[in-house]
Parts: C-alpha cells; sequence; structure tokens
C-alpha cells in the first residue's frame, strides 16, 4: 500500500520534471531549473559519502572545479571532441579523487574534515594562480554546449535542460542500486562503526576508497555539466562556499536519505530565488537553518517525514502485533517470554 | 591445536597490561577469561580476537599464524567477535542490521550493485537467508522487523550475536555478553551460547558475572596484573588458592 | 642578509597573530573535542567589532579591542550553550555541520550590517621605527609584544588559579573531570569565551597591517587548524609553537619561494603531516 503511494509520487514527480518547461513557458525559471539539476548530482556525490558512508568531505567543490575545468581546458585550449572531453574530464577527477582518497582516507572523523577543507583550498588556489593554464582569476571562455549525439542537437536552452535532466535520472537509478545493494550495506555498516565493520569481514579502506571515488566522481560529472551549461567558469566554484551550499542543500532535504537531495536543492534554490533581494544573505537565513536542523531534524525534510510516517505506521501496527504475540507467547516461548512484556 | 597465543605481550607507553600469556582454546566448548578490575581482560581478549596487535607474541588459528592480520582478513578466517556496546545501528531493523553480517561471504563489487547481476541478486537472497537463519537461532524471530533502538538489552544483545553468526564463523569472542542484562535475562543468553557449541561453534568470552562462569564454562583462565596465574577447569579454578588470593586481594566484588 | 632578516621579524609578527588564534582553537579541542570550523568568524567579528568601536563610536584603539574581546566572548558562550551543549552526544559529523552553519550566518551578518567591502582599520601606532638599520612599523612590534604578553596571561591563569587548573584537568579527562566533581558545562563556558577572546584580540592586532572584511577568518581558520594538527590537537605549547613555525615558513616561503603561493605552504605542510601521521603529529597514545 505504502509502496504504491510512493511510486505515484515518484511518478508525478517525473512528470512534473519533463513537462515543466511547456507548464512555465518561461525561459529563466527552465534556466534555474537545469543548474538546480546540476547541483543536484553533484549532492548525490556529497551524500554518498557523508550520509551513506559516515565521511564528511570539504573538498567537494574542489572536485566539482576540476570536473569542470577539465573539460573548459579541454575543450577550449586543445580543441578536443566534447564528449571525449566530457568522458576524460570524468576520468580526470576519478583518478585525482582515487589519489587524495588514497591518503585523505587513513584519517578519521574531523582528521578527515579539515584534511579535505585543506585539499578543497589547495585546488582552488592552484586554479586561482595557476595563471598559464587555468586564466586565473580572469576566467575560462567560450566552453562550447553539449555537442550533438546522432541527430540530436543540444544547443537550445530546451534540449539541454533535458539533457542534464536525463543525466540526473541517470544518476539518481544508479544511487539507488548502490544503495539498495549489499555495497549499499557495506558502506552504511561503515557509516554506523567502522569497528563493528571490521569484525564482520569488511574491508573499510577498499569501501570507503570506493565511496569516495564514486562521490567525487558525481562532484566531476556536475562540474563538467555546469561548465558546458554556463559556459565560463572561474577559480570562485572551487571555493569552500560552493562546497557549504552543496552541504546546505543536502542538510535541508535529508542527508543519508535517497530523495534528500532533491528536495533540498529544489527547496533552498527556489527560496533563494523568491528571496532575491536576499542575494548575499542567503546565509543569514540558511546557516542558522542548518545549525538548528543538525540539533532537531538531523536527517532533514525527508528524514523528518519517514520519521513521521514510521511513528503513525508503527502505531498501527504495534495495535495489529499485540493479538498476533498474545498467542506467542502460549505456542513458542522458548526464549525470555518475559521480553514481550516490556513492550507498548 | 585450534586457537592459541604464545608469549602474547602488550606495553602502553611503560605499562605492561598483558606479559606473556600462552593460552589455548579448546574447539567445540565454551572457553572464559576472568580476572579482577584491571588484570588485562579486555586487552587480552582485543589482542586474542586480533583486534589490536600485540608488542610481542603470536595468535595462532588452526596453525596459521594471524598476528599481523588486519580484522577484517582474520573475520574470513572465521573467528568472530562481539563488543559489548553493542555498537549497532540504532535506527534500523535487526533483519537490516544482520544481514551485512554475511556480506563477507559474497563477492558482489559495485559494478555488480549498479548494473543489478543476477550474482548481486544470488547473492542479497544468500545474504537474506542466512540473516533469518541466525535471527531464529538468536531467538529474535519475533523482533526481527523491529528497530534496534527500540530492542531491550537483552534483545541487542542477541541481536550482536546474530550479526557475528552470520559471518559464518568457528570461533565467537564475546566480550561482556551479560553486562547490563538482569538475571534471568543471562540465563537465556547463558543457554545460546551452549546452543551454539552445540552447533559446532566455538564460544570464548570475558565476562564478571562469576556464577554464570562457573556454570557455564568449560574451561577458564584467570589473569591477574596481566599475567596468567591459573588456567582449568571451574572446579580447579574454584580452589586454586591464587586465584583465591587475588580476587580477595583486589576486588572480590565479581 | 637584511632581508632575511627583516622576513624573520615578519614571520615573528604573522606567528603572534597565528599562535593566538590557534591557541583559542585547541583549548576547545582539547576541553571540548569539538573543532570549531567557526572559530574563523569569531576572528572576523572581533576585527569588525574593535573597527566598529573605534570608528562609529570614537574609542581609542585599546578599549575598543576590550569591548570586541568581551563581546566576541560572548559569542563564543552562546555557541556554546546554544549549539554544541545540544549536540554533545550526537553523531560526531554534526557538530562540525553546525558549525559551518554558524559560520555561514556570521560571514553574511557582516556582510550585511558592515558591508563586502575591504575596509582599513586606523592604528594610533603607525609611526615608522629604525633599530639596528631596519625599518619596522610600531604596529608590527605591539603585535608581537602584546601576544607574548597574552600568552604569559593565559599561562599564568592555567597553572596558578584554581579555575585554570579544572580547565586542564578536563582537557587531560572528561569524565574524569567529572567524577572529581568539576562542573563541566562552567567550564566549557569559560573555554569558549577565552578562545572568542583571544580571537577578538588576534584580529584587533592584525586588522591594521591587513584589512577587515567577512571573508578574513577564511584562510586563518584553516591555518589554525594547520597548527594545532602540527602542534598535537589541544597542546597549547603545541599551538604557539605551531604558530610562529608556520609564521616563519611562510615569510621565507614568500620571499625565496613565490609569494602567489604563499597561502599553500600551510595546507601542502598539513597533507604531507597527516600522509604520514593520520592522527596528527604528537597524537596522544591509545589506551
Amino acid at each position: 500500500m505504502k509502496i504504491l503511494k510512493r511510486q505515484y509520487i515518484i511518478l508525478a514527480m517525473l512528470l512534473f520534471a519533463i513537462f515543466f518547461p511547456l507548464l512555465t513557458q518561461n525561459e529563466y525559471l527552465v534556466h534555474v531549473m537545469t543548474l538546480s539539476f546540476i547541483w543536484m548530482i553533484g549532492v548525490y556525490g556529497l551524500n554518498l559519502l557523508a550520509g551513506y558512508t559516515g565521511y564528511l568531505s570539504l573538498a567537494h567543490a574542489g572536485f566539482f572545479a576540476i570536473g569542470a575545468y577539465s573539460l573548459g581546458l579541454l575543450t577550449v585550449k586543445t580543441q578536443m571532441n566534447f564528449w571525449a572531453a566530457f568522458v576524460l574530464a570524468l576520468v580526470i577527477t576519478s583518478v585525482i579523487g582515487f589519489l587524495v582518497g588514497l591518503i585523505a582516507l587513513r584519517t578519521k572523523e574531523h582528521f578527515f574534515a579539515i584534511y579535505t577543507l585543506c585539499v578543497g583550498y589547495i585546488i582552488y588556489l592552484v586554479i586561482d594562480k595557476w595563471d598559464s593554464l587555468t586564466e586565473g582569476v580572469r576566467g575560462l571562455i567560450g566552453i562550447p554546449a553539449p555537442g550533438n549525439i546522432g541527430p540530436i542537437s543540444f544547443q537550445t536552452p530546451l534540449s539541454q535542460y533535458y539533457l542534464v535532466l536525463s543525466i540526473l535520472l541517470l544518476s539518481v537509478l544508479v544511487m539507488y542500486r548502490i544503495i539498495h545493494s549489499l555495497t549499499g550495506r557495506t558502506y552504511i555498516a561503515i557509516r554506523n562503526s567502522e569497528e563493528l565493520a571490521q569484525t564482520i569481514g569488511i574491508s573499510t579502506i577498499k569501501n570507503k576508497l570506493a565511496a569516495f571515488v564514486l562521490s567525487t566522481f558525481f562532484a566531476g560529472l556536475s562540474g563538467a555539466l555546469y561548465a558546458s551549461f554556463i559556459r565560463f567558469i572561474g577559480p570562485d566554484i572551487g571555493h569552500t562556499v560552493i562546497t557549504f551550499d552543496l552541504l546546505t542543500y543536502l542538510l535541508v532535504g535529508g542527508i543519508g536519505t535517497l530523495s534528500g537531495p532533491i528536495v533540498g536543492t529544489v527547496l533552498v534554490v527556489w527560496i533563494s530565488q523568491q528571496l532575491q533581494f536576499l542575494q548575499d544573505y542567503r546565509m543569514l537565513i540558511f546557516g542558522p537553518v542548518l545549525t538548528l536542523l543538525v540539533i532537531f531534524y538531523p536527517r532533514g525534510i525527508v528524514g523528518a517525514i519517514a520519521s513521521w510516517n514510521n511513528k503513525r505506521a508503527g502505531r498501527t501496527k504495534q495495535l495489529a502485533l499485540k493479538d498476533t504475540q498474545k498467542d506467542d507467547r502460549f505456542a513458542s516461548s522458548e526464549i525470555a517470554p518475559e521480553n514481550q512484556v516490556k513492550e507498548g | 591445536m585450534f586457537l592459541e597465543t604464545r608469549n602474547l605481550t602488550k606495553r602502553f607507553g611503560g605499562l605492561t597490561a598483558v606479559n606473556n600469556v600462552d593460552f589455548s582454546i579448546e574447539q567445540g566448548k565454551i572457553n572464559a577469561i576472568i580476572g579482577p578490575n584491571g588484570a588485562g581482560k579486555s586487552t587480552f581478549f582485543n589482542l586474542m580476537s586480533g583486534f589490536h596487535s600485540p608488542s610481542s607474541g603470536k595468535v595462532f588459528f588452526k596453525g596459521q599464524d594471524i598476528t599481523s592480520l588486519p580484522s577484517n582478513k582474520i573475520a574470513k578466517l572465521g573467528i568472530a567477535r562481539t563488543f559489548q556496546t553493542t555498537n549497532l545501528f540504532e535506527q534500523s531493523t535487526v533483519l537490516d542490521n544482520v544481514i551485512v553480517g554475511h556480506r563477507l561471504r559474497t563477492k558482489s563489487t559495485l559494478i555488480d550493485a549498479i548494473f543489478r547481476t543476477p550474482r548481486l541478486k544470488h547473492e542479497e537472497e544468500q545474504c537474506r537467508e542466512k540473516a533469518m537463519e541466525v535471527i531464529e537461532f538468536a531467538g529474535l524471530k519475533k523482533v526481527e522487523d523491529k528497530l534496534v533502538g527500540s530492542l531491550t538489552q537483552e534483545e541487542k544483545k542477541r541481536t550482536a550475536f546474530a550479526l557475528a553468526l552470520a559471518t559464518d564463523p568457528e570461533i565467537v569472542f564475546l566480550d561482556e555478553p551479560a553486562a547490563g542484562v538482569n538475571p534471568e535475562e543471562t540465563e537465556g543468553l547463558a543457554e545460546l551460547m551452549e546452543k551454539m557449541v552445540q552447533n559446532s561453534i566455538t564460544v570464548c568470552l570475558i565476562e564478571h558475572k562469576m556464577r554464570m562462569i562457573m556454570k557455564l564454562a568449560d574451561k577458564i583462565m584467570v589473569l591477574n596484573y596481566g599475567e596468567k596465574i591459573a588456567e582449568g577447569t571451574p572446579e580447579e579454578i574454584r580452589n586454586n588458592p591464587t586465584v583465591i588470593k587475588a580476587y580477595l586481594g583486589g576486588s572480590a566484588s565479581a | 642578509m637584511e632581508i632575511l632578516i627583516q622576513q624573520l621579524f615578519n614571520g615573528l609578527t604573522i606567528g603572534s597573530v597565528y599562535s593566538l588564534v590557534a591557541l583559542g582553537l585547541t583549548l576547545v579541542y582539547g576541553i571540548l573535542h569539538i573543532p570549531n570550523f567557526a572559530h574563523g568568524a569569531l576572528y572576523m567579528m572581533g576585527g569588525y567589532i574593535t573597527l566598529m568601536m573605534m570608528v562609529n563610536y570614537g574609542l581609542h584603539y585599546w578599549p575598543a579591542i576590550l569591548v570586541s574581546v568581551l563581546a566576541v566572548g560572548l559569542i563564543g558562550v552562546l555557541m556554546e550553550r546554544l549549539v554544541f551543549h545540544p549536540l554533545r552526544n550526537a553523531p560526531p559529523i554534526h557538530d562540525k555541520i553546525a558549525a559551518i552553519g554558524i559560520l555561514l550566518f556570521l560571514e553574511a551578518f557582516a556582510q550585511y550590517v558592515w558591508g563586502a567591502e575591504y575596509q582599513t582599520m586606523p592604528s594610533p601606532y603607525g609611526q615608522v621605527v629604525q633599530l639596528f638599520g631596519l625599518t619596522f612599523t610600531m604596529q608590527r612590534l605591539l603585535i608581537i609584544v602584546s601576544a607574548i604578553v597574552v600568552m604569559l596571561l593565559l599561562y599564568m591563569f592555567l597553572k596558578k588559579t584554581f579555575t585554570g587548573a579544572t580547565i586542564i584537568a578536563m582537557s587531560q579527562d572528561r569524565d574524569g573531570a567529572n567524577l572529581v566533581g568539576i562542573n563541566t558545562s562552567r567550564v566549557a563556558i569559560l573555554t569558549f569565551l577565552i578562545s572568542g577572546g583571544l580571537a577578538a584580540i588576534a584580529s584587533s592586532l592584525a586588522a591594521p597591517i591587513n584589512l577587515v572584511f567577512p571573508g578574513m577568518g577564511h584562510l586563518v581558520i584553516l591555518k589554525a587548524f594547520v597548527i594545532i594538527i602540527l602542534g598535537g590537537m589541544g597542546s597549547i605549547p603545541g599551538a604557539i609553537v605551531g604558530g610562529y613555525i608556520l609564521g616563519f615558513s611562510e615569510s621565507l616561503g614568500a620571499t625565496y619561494i613565490s609569494n602567489d603561493y604563499k597561502d599553500i605552504i600551510a595546507f601542502i605542510l598539513l597533507v604531507i603531516i597527516l600522509s604520514i601521521k593520520p592522527t596528527g603529529l604528537f597524537a596522544k597514545g591509545g589506551h
């Protein structure tokens, strides 16, 4: 019953996303929505690592920037074919992610957070200062829009919208499959307790590294899409401010939940749009929101709704269970029957 | 020899927590390690189960030197353990907690997950079946869909047992399994341990509850100030003057 | 040779500021095991409050600093009470995110109230001094001397007073401190007060030779983290020594390697250290 309901919600969201450009007819809104989709992909990457594996990486914007700059430099400076550059950008980001992860994951908790914060800053500073390669503060101009795939061209905002949407859906599917697999369970076990995970035979190093690389892959994917959509990038996209933005989206939606990145990103981006006058001061609101959420609703909006649902379901279920339990007590009291009395 | 330690020593700075201990675990029996507070039981336990590495000395499992193996590899050899604080994921159900316990016997990777390969489906089924089996074994059938956070202390301990059993171990190390559990429930846990041994799983535990140990254990080793002072059947230990002295001299409140 | 001495002197100046910031950070970490990512925002607030007191209320430099120390100390206390205290038993990822939330808020707040522009703080000690054939500004000398005085005062407070002793006790063993009846809440409040105060002093001293702007805490806090990892998380002498080491490496690096990349030095240093020793230098051994 409940599963059916959830399917309807997903279907409704999907239909809305597909028909959104036709509904609004407003190019600016389509632009904002496309951008939101791009952020979501990056947020999913952060979610896999911070939400499911328990490692808060503050270098996320750095990898986002590596993806964006890789694509930008390959297309602008070497005139490489767009999709070849796109794939190569993802490979570059993942390889750097692998190397960083190899060392960063030797550290834990706050050491990891500080370490990645510093890695993020190094990436930012290198982009900012390495003028001859990255054009430094002037930024990189003239990044081409996605190249044609067969007969389909991606020159119009509308086609780009659908391209990004498709990639987002693919990302969500991949995420869903990972989380709901033995691999996902393995990550969650690590988040819960690394000690326990190790003693049940899980190689925490290997699994953490896989999660880290995957997380940087999605950051890179998001960055590459951003570069080809906005067509201009500057060092600022690698700044920790972007990491904190992504973290805000994730936390508002719900860290460690599958739909959190979508809900959080849409909500925060749209509220920011509505509060245009706030622009640079949006953190006056979202900063405290972040802090309050962590204190009161650590799993964000989606988490709060889920636990509310659980409570409701639990109540009805418990009522139903009471009858069966009564019978059970007489049927099989092999183990400590007094436990059952304690519940309820 | 099933599992044995040779000259096992652990120093922390200037302090020797475990000093030169030789001990062997008997297969198919319940082995217990006891000692007054601060005797180095926990340290020894962590060394023996491969969780920490010793300053010197060796640990052998079925003739293989496992001293420097990482804990995940040790688990694969068939050595499982539980923690005193169960460390379970409280916001998740008993079943979901236990399923991952069989992960080490599966091979599917990230790629399998992304493409939902038949291998993954098969292995997920395998893990689920294993989890059901050990949940049944641990007497948790009725609470398998409950969140671990809502369980009683005893049920949590049973869940931790089940998780350890899901790894298909030959030996299970239990760290104070009956801590924080009332006497009646302790009885139930003791029965579960006996059931494990009947299913040819060797048990080794450290425990404070003397009455339980004396009734349950087949073999006992006593540690004091990091050194082995006695080893034998409960009967032998009960009448050993050195042990009596150690307990009377230290904290007798066991 | 003259350049070398000049740079060593600069290193001493920057190092003094770093040490003060790192001290506040390490005190909080040592006692509450919170890596306070919002510490840089406290530093920034300190700079602005001093500036505001001087420009808007016409206070002299020193009383302005005093107000700033009290105000920022109070912000620190509020942070502890409203955020970190409720989160003390939460998973470790939470207090970091909460701190980031505070940081984002304070920065936006500063920008809202005081604007995004870079502002200069007028110092009454702008005069140039000739010493051993080298030229210094008074302000730089002042930074060094004041930092040393503050550190000495802090040292005496921690070593010679009862309250100081309880802070030390708690930093060594929190549960133990609780057992022997130390009011851990009170110590936590006091620690945040001192930590905030130190940040305010540091930024007020440094502001006349740097600038005041909403993002002024970014690099400083990162470097302070590097320092306390270098010197051992929670170690007070470590924070001081680490601060000066970083100050010297930066000023020498800026001259002899590259001025553009001098900010990277700290991070490279950290990456190297953590790559070799994942739990930091001088990590306390396991139990």
